[in-house]
């Protein structure tokens, strides 16, 4: 496997996405994107879930992608990815053409809801693909409704914060127990704010035969009320509030990326986002106590699986 | 748009886009409120801007010098916000 890159010069030049594509200002799946084109050499293709990324970067006759790219529904991108692997399986042995690298990339609605029976079987049967939830923690794309993916409390167009509920009441799905749960041999989260790190994760990823999950933590300054401006700041925040740990799994290992000893308050991280405001009010302080300790038992839990308590 | 509209004999079975990369000839700079002006002398080559830029519409020199690309970039501002040098400032359009 390549050796882990250390700064930002390391990171290739070019560029397989292009700009003119109708992302709000401010988003944060290109980072994502770009990072993935540029992390992994030679020959791949790109199968994309319905969600904000395909509508918004292929509207006809336009396309942003210099790679090969299909989409296909919400529900079955890892089913189509799994068709297009099995394909390149026969093709090789047939015809001995090379395989290309299979990447599925799938918004939190194609991934922890719609997509979610579709991923299990492609995880269960092997195929060898590299599968990426950008995680924006809602349905984006069609109007910030609510998602398995949406954190406790945080206000949607389905979860209004009004008087009697504050925002939506239900916990994140845990989607890379999900994953690690089917027996993949790697799984990663990663985070805008530290592309050094994303970079050798999309890397490894690559480097593992087999099914791997990537779980990216995907500011959205349209669905989350913030400007657009502090996407990166506010991705930031989330790792140092240990909102969003970065982690991985490898082979029966877990291993914390970003050991945070002194973690900011949560209030730096929701206090720059409107989907939180309510929650610094004081009638919802029991809904932020419950978020905290979502967030602190999520940590905890990390650091005993890590060997770090 | 900048294609000759087709009958419906001449359409294809399925969208299929065979021109890589054909977004380019959509300008979005024009959604643009601030722009994004760099000071090359405090500049200090970190590349940070680059990386974090969602278009990207920063455009990375040989010797790692940036320079914004107007005809894409839409004014969010995130370059400005991450520079750890305040190298970059947004001013108003117009």
């Amino acid at each position: 496997m390549a050796t882990p890159i250390k700064t930002l010069k390391e990171i290739p030049r070019e560029e397989l996405f292009t700009p003119g594509h109708r992302l709000c200002a401010g988003c944060g799946i290109p980072q994502l994107v770009r990072m993935v084109l540029k992390a992994i050499p030679g020959p791949k293709v790109i199968v994309n879930a319905t969600g904000c990324l395909e509508v918004a970067t292929t509207i006809y006759p336009y396309t942003s992608w210099k790679v090969p790219w299909v989409h296909n529904a919400f529900e079955n991108v890892a089913a189509t990815a799994a068709g297009i692997e099995a394909a390149f399986k026969a093709l090789e042995k047939k015809r001995g053409v090379k395989r290309p690298k299979i990447i599925a990339l799938a918004g939190d609605g194609g991934t922890f809801d719609i997509g979610l029976q579709a991923l299990s079987g492609a995880l269960e049967r092997g195929h060898d693909m590299i599968f990426i939830c950008y995680d924006n923690e809602a349905y984006m794309n069609t109007g910030i409704q609510r998602s398995g993916a949406t954190p406790r409390g945080a206000a949607t167009t389905t979860t209004p914060a009004g008087s009697v509920v504050p925002g939506k009441i239900e916990r994140k799905k845990d989607l890379m127990g999900i994953a690690i749960s089917h027996g993949v041999r790697y799984a990663a989260t990663m985070n805008p704010a530290y592309p050094v790190d994303m970079y050798n994760k999309i890397v490894k990823a690559a480097s593992v035969e087999g099914p791997t999950v990537l779980h990216y933590f995907c500011p959205c300054p349209t669905g989350w009320r913030f400007d657009t401006a502090k996407s990166i700041e506010v991705s930031r925040l989330a790792v140092q509030t240990r909102y969003w740990p970065l982690y991985e799994y490898e082979d029966g290992t877990y291993r914390i990326n970003v050991v945070v000893r002194n973690p900011r308050p949560l209030e730096d991280f929701l206090k720059l986002q409107g989907r939180f405001a309510h929650l610094l009010r004081p009638e919802n302080k029991h809904i932020l106590e419950q978020l905290k300790r979502d967030v602190e038992e999520n940590w905890n839990r990390l650091m005993k699986l890590a060997g770090l308590s | 748009m900048s294609v000759r509209p087709l009958s419906w004999r001449e359409l294809p079975a399925a969208p299929v886009i065979t021109e890589a990369g054909s977004a380019l000839r959509y300008k979005t700079g024009s959604w643009r409120a601030l722009r994004p002006v760099i000071d090359r002398g405090k500049c200090i080559k970190c590349l940070l801007c680059w990386v974090y830029c969602p278009e990207p519409a920063i455009i990375r020199g040989e010797d790692d010098g940036v320079e914004v690309d107007y005809d894409y970039c839409k004014g969010c501002g995130i370059c400005a916000n991450e520079c750890p040098v305040k190298a970059i400032s947004m001013v108003e359009e117009g």
